[in-house]
């Protein structure tokens, strides 16, 4: 076998929480209510094109937790021995983009570096060529416009391709006419009574996603797209690879949080007397403390312990993981108790409704009560919290790491990535593309994550139907 | 009413408690100053000796909680856990890494912290609030919709993304105030600006959503029919009826920051280099310095509860229902 | 002369993102009618008839979802719907004032009673200042409010239900409006406080000749009020008569109906007319008559053709296509089997009951006194035999049935059930017990979880109490082994299928919930059933089929009901005996006869009296002044006293005893 197969922790949980996901789905399958919530969710036009953007993230976040160690060059008589270094899926899709590395910083599309240096056996100083970026077009410099326009229609011509590919696939399989449908999508998806009315805007999305991939793949082949950052790393591989933390953060810190805030929430609310006075007292007195600092000072103490116990890691990547997570613990447990403090609100409400007093009027136990009366009437609540908390994680993650009690400097996030550009700004001229880069991704990311919550909010809230 | 504020005033000292005690827990069982000592000096300087300096520098030389070789109540005050916890609570943070008086530094820094975080916080509140009304009175147009897509969209970009975009435009492009700094009196007006400014912009997005959505659904309201009923044209419904009644909510959501107004924020002061509160927690953390990160905690949790207090009082004035009774 | 003409009104709902698929909503459908300056025309209809919507849509506040499609509304010459929506304003509160059916949430909460009368003064007149406070002042005393000056000054909340109600009417007054349109304006009251309402709406409507369109479901309230009658159904009128004709002989099949299911001692023991289905949904398009699916009297040409309008003998204007104006004769209802025999064994005793909730106040919180909600009641229910606990909002009576359930635990007191005291057991050793009695709840949209099947909600008492075995009837006796299989044949009992048991209540209208909360209690088998206003949430035609069904089932399982409700009506068609709640505290018990028609007790006479009557007859006795007092902090002596008509000395001093008339027959009264 050429490859070692490394389950990172993270990795466990991402593949844990996906699962759950789909079990959930198929419960909520069999949910009259929540079926029909969904499917408003579903016939939502922003919701769903939303929903694409954020699939293609899930996708190469998804790619970036397949974690292995390359077999090293066997030497003869020795044992097989494994690469240090722990590399993901996508770094080998991308593996062009992550070994072309250039000395230091370029603009994109370059094809010299950003600063000038002395030449060998030259006295002067010049913009010297780049290793990779436009390396093909040898010394025929003036043909790098052209090169990069040709490039880009190929992309258009690639990913348009794909998509009316993949578009007639979908016409086959629900029984359409090609023609007819695109008609019908460019007279603005007025007419398709019958249909979903999110389909042509996820189509409509899907298209603008494969374009883009397109022109990537194509301009990728020959240029550093979003130019290289210091060390000469192309951005846009460190953009890419900043998503997998993003959505960890936004994802298991709910994770980890949501349970406790579940149980803790309904427990105050349904038992009440003294469980509810010192579960109040708990989360009064954690979030008395303010966010940041105590982040800050958990991440901090985690430090110590990471930084005193070298020998619990093998690797750096389980390191950083180990970091990762325990950042996700920490934002977990100081999050949880707006979450708990929501439920048990709903829970006293709950507790005096009639179908629980019904439940009561059986002798049913307490235990069960809460497990099938109050549990179930507050998911959409718990489901809501989940979508809306995504991306305000998401957010805070840059925050963090730019105060410096993120994510291991090591490991590549949209907050490391922002920290180390923050510096370049200085330079004159500015060095502003991995900026730039790292807030675009970090908006679309963010964005796609806040409509489509708005709208699942909006579908499951009976309250919010104005 | 004064037995009411009396009782909350007595429920905030088990939570404070609570709090020292879950600082205390966090900074000195979580790890022992001997691993903080090791993290500090960097692993090539760690030596007994210096550990054991280190320590008795910082008076993280006692035992925790019990001091049984000492005599008499010094069992108990002879400890970590009196002389950096218990003492707090009289306002003696101990001195800072750098040899400094943690409670002086507190006391000096909060004047520009609040001379930053105040004006944004009345100024986007204002600015939230009238453009909420806004898009509730031309509710369910297209004015209405397009507001609400800006807000996502402006609660989308990462507010650093403000700071760095704001000083680019405003200071490199434009040269129009200091990209950062701060000076006293008049002069202060000059750095604050800009600050300010972004500070606003980037709160509005969020909160103008969540103004709009509570007066939606104060809208939705009996007595709001009963007003029209009366023929009182939609801008006097909006601001006598509607506005009224949506305080509370409001009020609850928004009181409890003010008193943590003082505590400052950590990008705006770090990135503008304003020497307040925020930018003094964010070096602290840079360096490491535990005993600035546990005071500040510790601050930061006294302002909240006041906070809340803040809130059950304001509430009951707002609410002549919670008021009267 | 009208003053108010309304032609073809129709409002339309577009399907929105909560009924993808669903047609446009015609809530109203090309309705007409006028009124007369100083008339009161009631437009009569059952829940989701649209008469709310017609109402609204005079006033143009429809719900912003909601528009006006096709008609017009002509007031004093003027198409309201064609105004500016500036002139619209001038007409709001000037020329039309409204009031609306929750008084504890039509009015702002926090501005006080006096800015929301002076606001309306300021702007239908030049009134300013101090004159728009006296104004305000006058306004108050003449809805009869005492105190008016302090009132001003106070906040809605500090108000009951009924002075709230008051000052809506003066706002709606402030405008010196020559037309009122009123809501269901007493649903949201007691009867006594209905009465007082009514008094003052009739009173003011004389003396200021100001026109009244009221809005109600409650025969009653028209036959008290009304000049002229419109029957709304399905988002038109189908009748239209004047008061007197409607009241002798109604003219539609659906009016008919409507009376032949009101419950009431002459059909004591009988069972009611119920129309069969339910009101059809609001989107649904309608060929021919719109009552035809539920109409026993629909001939071919029903389903085909709308049937148009035709004015019969006694002067009504009826759309129907039958030729006489009285409907094929009804099945002979009322006068049923005769009272079960009396029944030796008590089933409950209940003495001294009482639920006190302490009141804490200060800092630290200790209770510095009670709500008496129960304060020491006793009574005695036999199998097999329905006692009706009646009283109004506040006297206690549904926390006295939750009491003796144990869902709330007495403060003292003693329950017995069959023999046996529950309130020295623990949760654990209720267990057992609860099989025997079981509670039908009010609201039948939350008394079932919307998160489970019919199947699981009916299931779930027998698998809490592992039931059949213990079953009084032993006739399902096994150990539960299939509740699936037992939940079918439930379903059918109380009137539904049994495949609707994979269905959710969403799917089900609130009469079939109802029937669905009844099966789930008649699952374990009980003995005793207490029934918490099971009716009250109903339309008369659906509570015609609750009670119908109740009184099958009693028949049949021989089952006991403690029936908690406000309404007289029902307690006289179905109760055997009748205790009559006042603050906390049983004041008048004895059997239906006893109670309802030689009642002792002063304020068992005012309700009585309050009760507005469809049979025409007036009240007898002096209706009752003022609302009930707080039960934290109830008068001393006996509780009526500061409203009693006949309180002396002596009643103020102790609390009078239970006086004894007769076997059965008590009061609590020292002049009874
Ligand atoms: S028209 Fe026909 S269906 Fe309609 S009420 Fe008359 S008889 Fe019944
Ligand atoms: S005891 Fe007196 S106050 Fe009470 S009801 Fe009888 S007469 Fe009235």
């Amino acid at each position: 076998m050429s490859i070692q197969p490394v389950l990172l922790w993270s990795d466990v949980l991402l593949f844990v929480l996906m699962a759950s996901i789909g079990g959930l789905s198929l419960w909520a399958r069999r949910q009259d209510a929540l079926r029909a919530a969904w499917a408003r969710v579903a016939r939502n036009p922003v919701a769903m094109s939303a929903a694409t953007v954020l699939a293609a993230f899930v996708l190469i976040g998804l790619l970036d937790s397949v974690h292995y160690r390359a077999r090293l060059p066997a030497q003869p008589g020795a044992e097989t021995r494994y690469s240090v270094e722990v590399n993901s899926a996508l770094d080998a899709v991308l593996a062009d983009l992550r070994q072309r590395a250039e000395k230091t910083y370029s603009a994109p599309l370059a094809t010299h570096l950003f600063a000038k240096e002395a030449l060998e056996n030259s006295a002067q100083r010049e913009f010297p060529r780049l290793k990779f970026g436009g390396a093909h077009l040898g010394a025929d410099l003036a043909a790098h416009e052209f090169d990069i326009a040709v490039r880009v229609s190929r992309g258009c011509a690639a990913g348009m391709l794909l998509w009316l590919l993949m578009a007639s696939l979908w016409c086959r399989l629900a029984d359409l006419e090609l023609i007819a449908t695109l008609k019908q999508l460019r007279e603005g998806n007025q007419g398709s009574g019958a249909g979903n009315p999110a389909t042509g805007a996820v189509f409509v999305t899907l298209l603008g996603i494969l374009l883009l991939l397109g022109i990537a793949i194509s301009l990728g082949g020959g240029y550093h797209v979003f130019g290289t950052d210091k060390v000469g790393q192309d951005v846009l591989y460190l953009s890419l690879k900043s998503i997998r933390t993003g959505l960890l953060i936004g994802t298991l810190t709910t994770l980890v949080m949501l349970p406790l805030a579940v149980l803790l929430g309904i427990l105050a609310g349904y038992v009440g007397g003294w469980v509810d006075d010192l579960i109040q007292y708990l989360y009064t007195t954690l979030s008395s403390i303010p966010g940041v600092l105590l982040i800050a000072a958990a991440v901090l103490m985690m430090q110590v312990i990471i930084d005193t116990h070298p020998d619990w890691f093998a690797t750096s990547a389980e390191r950083a993981d180990a970091r990762l997570l325990a950042l996700c613990l920490i934002l977990g447990m100081t999050s949880w108790t707006g979450v708990a403090r929501l439920l048990r609100g709903e829970t006293l409400k709950l507790r005096e409704l009639e179908f629980v007093q019904a439940a009561q009027a059986f002798g049913v136990g307490r235990f069960a009560i809460m497990r099938r009366h109050i549990l179930p009437n507050l998911m959409h609540i718990v489901l809501i919290a989940l979508v809306m908390d995504f991306s305000g994680l998401v957010l805070a993650e840059a925050v963090l790491s730019y105060v410096g009690v993120g994510v291991d400097p090591s490991t590549i996030s949209f907050g490391t990535m922002i920290n180390t550009a923050r510096m370049e700004l200085a330079r004159e001229p500015m060095v502003w593309w991995s900026l730039v880069a790292a807030f675009a991704f970090m908006f679309a990311l963010v964005l796609a994550a806040n409509l489509f919550a708005d709208a699942v909010r909006d579908a499951f809230d009976p309250r919010s139907s104005a | 009413m004064l037995a009411y504020i009396i009782r909350r005033l007595l429920y905030a000292i088990p939570i404070l408690i609570g709090v020292n005690l879950l600082t205390f827990a966090l900074f000195f069982v979580v790890n022992t100053p001997d691993d903080m000592a090791r993290m500090q000096l960097g692993v090539k300087r760690v030596t007994p000796e210096a550990i054991q300096k280190w320590k008795v520098e910082r008076g993280y030389d006692k035992p925790l909680v019990w001091n049984a070789a000492a005599a008499g109540s010094a069992t108990l005050t002879d400890t970590i856990f009196f002389s950096k916890s218990v003492r707090m609570f009289a306002g003696d943070f101990g001195r800072a890494d750098d040899g400094r008086d943690i409670s002086r530094e507190i006391g000096s820094r909060m004047g520009p912290s609040l001379a930053i975080a105040l004006p944004t916080f009345v100024l986007g509140l204002f600015v939230a609030i009238s453009f909420a009304l806004l898009l509730v009175f031309f509710r369910a147009t297209t004015l209405d919709f397009a507001g609400v897509v800006l807000c996502v969209a402006m609660m989308s970009i990462s507010g650093l993304f403000y700071i760095i975009g704001g000083q680019w435009l405003v200071s490199k492009v434009w040269h129009l105030v200091p990209i950062s700094g701060y000076g006293g009196g008049l002069d202060a007006a000059k750095f604050l600006i800009l600050p300010v400014i972004i500070g606003v912009f980037g709160g509005i997005g969020s909160s103008t959503r969540w103004y709009r959505t509570i007066f939606l659904e104060e809208i939705t309201r009996d007595y709001v029919r009963t007003a029209r009923a009366k023929g009182l044209p939609e801008r006097v419904v909006l601001f006598r009826h509607v506005l009224r009644n949506a305080m509370i909510p409001i009020l609850t959501g928004v009181v409890v920051v003010i008193p943590s107004l003082f505590m400052g924020s950590l990008l705006t002061e770090s990135f503008f280099g304003i020497p307040g509160l925020g930018s003094y927690t964010i070096d602290a953390i840079n360096a490491q310095d535990f005993a600035v990160v546990r005071s500040m905690v510790f601050i930061g949790s006294v302002l909240y509860i006041a906070g809340l207090l803040l809130t059950d009082i304001s509430y009951t004035l707002a609410d002549p229902r919670v008021r009267l009774q | 002369m009208t003053i108010l003409s309304v032609r073809d009104l129709a409002i339309h709902i577009p399907p929105g993102d909560f009924r993808p698929g669903a047609g446009i909503a015609r809530p109203v459908d090309g309705i007409s009618f006028d009124i007369t300056p100083g008339e009161c025309f009631a437009l009569l209809g059952e829940s989701g008839c649209g008469k709310s919507m017609t109402a609204l849509g005079i006033m143009r506040l429809l719900p912003i979802a909601a528009r006006a499609v096709a008609g017009t509304v002509n007031f004093e010459g003027r198409d309201l719907l064609a105004l500016p929506e500036s002139g619209m304003r001038d007409v709001r509160g000037g020329g039309i004032g409204m009031i609306f059916q929750e008084p504890a949430t039509s009015l702002n909460p926090v501005l006080t009673v006096g800015r929301q009368i002076v606001e309306a003064l300021e702007l239908h007149s030049a009134m300013r200042g101090q004159a728009a406070r006296a104004r305000a002042a006058e306004l108050l005393d003449q809805v009869g409010i005492p105190d008016p000056l302090r009132r001003l000054d106070e906040f809605p909340f500090q108000l009951s239900g009924g002075l709230r109600q008051r000052v809506m009417i003066a706002i709606a007054l402030a405008g010196e409006p020559r037309l009122l349109i009123a809501d269901e304006p007493t649903t949201a009251l007691d009867v006594t406080i209905q009465a007082q309402v009514l008094d003052l709406l009739d009173d003011l409507r004389r003396k200021q000749g100001m026109a009244l369109l009221l809005i109600t479901h409650d025969l009653g309230v028209v036959a008290r009020m009304a000049d002229r009658v419109g029957v709304m159904y399905g988002g038109q009128l189908v009748e239209e008569a004047p008061r007197a004709a409607f009241f002798s002989q109604a003219a539609h099949p659906y009016s008919v109906r409507l009376f032949a299911a009101l419950p009431d001692a002459k059909r004591r023991g009988g069972r009611l007319a119920t129309i069969p289905g339910s009101v059809p949904a609001a989107d649904v398009r309608h060929l021919g008559c719109r009552f035809a699916e539920r109409c026993s009297e629909a001939v071919l040409a029903c389903a085909a053709t709308p049937p148009p309008w035709r004015v019969v003998e006694t002067g009504q204007r009826v759309r129907c296509h039958l030729p006489g104006a009285a409907p094929a004769a009804l099945p002979q209802i009322g006068a049923g089997a005769a009272v079960l025999a009396i029944a030796a064994r008590p089933l409950l005793e209940v003495s001294d009951l009482q639920v006190h909730f302490p009141i804490r106040r200060g800092i630290l919180q200790r209770a510095v006194g009670a709500v008496r909600a129960v304060d020491g009641m006793s009574l005695q229910l036999m199998a097999g035999r329905t006692l009706a606990l009646v009283g109004e909002s506040g006297c206690g009576k549904t926390t006295a049935g939750k009491a003796m359930l144990q869902l709330i635990r007495p403060t003292a007191g003693r329950v017995q059930l069959d023999g046996v005291e529950l309130t020295t057991r623990s949760a654990a050793e209720l267990r057992p017990l609860r099989a025997k009695m079981q509670m039908v709840f009010q609201d039948p949209f939350a008394s079932l979880n919307p998160r489970l099947r019919i199947g699981d909600i009916i299931a779930e008492g027998m698998q809490a109490l592992g039931t059949g075995a213990m079953g009084a009837n032993g006739s399902m006796g096994d150990n539960g082994g299939d509740t699936a299989a037992k939940v079918g044949p439930l379903l059918e009992q109380v009137g539904l299928r049994a495949d609707m048991v994979d269905r959710y209540p969403h799917e089900f209208s609130g009469g079939q919930r109802q029937r669905i909360a009844i099966a789930r209690a008649l699952a374990v088998h009980p003995q005793l059933l207490i029934c918490d206003e099971p009716t009250s949430a109903l339309d008369v035609s659906v509570q015609a089929q609750i009670l119908n069904l109740l009184s099958d089932l009693q028949r049949d399982l021989k089952l006991a009901y403690l029936f908690i409700t406000h309404n007289i009506a029902v307690v006289d068609y179905l109760a055997h005996d009748v205790a009559v709640m006042y603050l906390g505290r049983v004041v008048e018990r004895g059997t239906a006869d006893e109670v309802l028609r030689q009642s002792r007790h002063p304020y068992t006479q005012a309700l009585l009296a309050a009760v507005p009557r469809i049979d025409g007859l007036g009240p007898l006795v002096v209706k009752l002044a003022g609302d009930m007092p707080s039960p934290a902090n109830p008068p001393a002596g006996c509780h009526f006293h500061p409203r009693c008509p006949l309180a002396d000395d002596a009643c103020r001093r102790d609390y009078p005893p239970e006086r004894r008339f007769g076997a059965t027959h008590a009061v609590r009264c020292i002049k009874a």
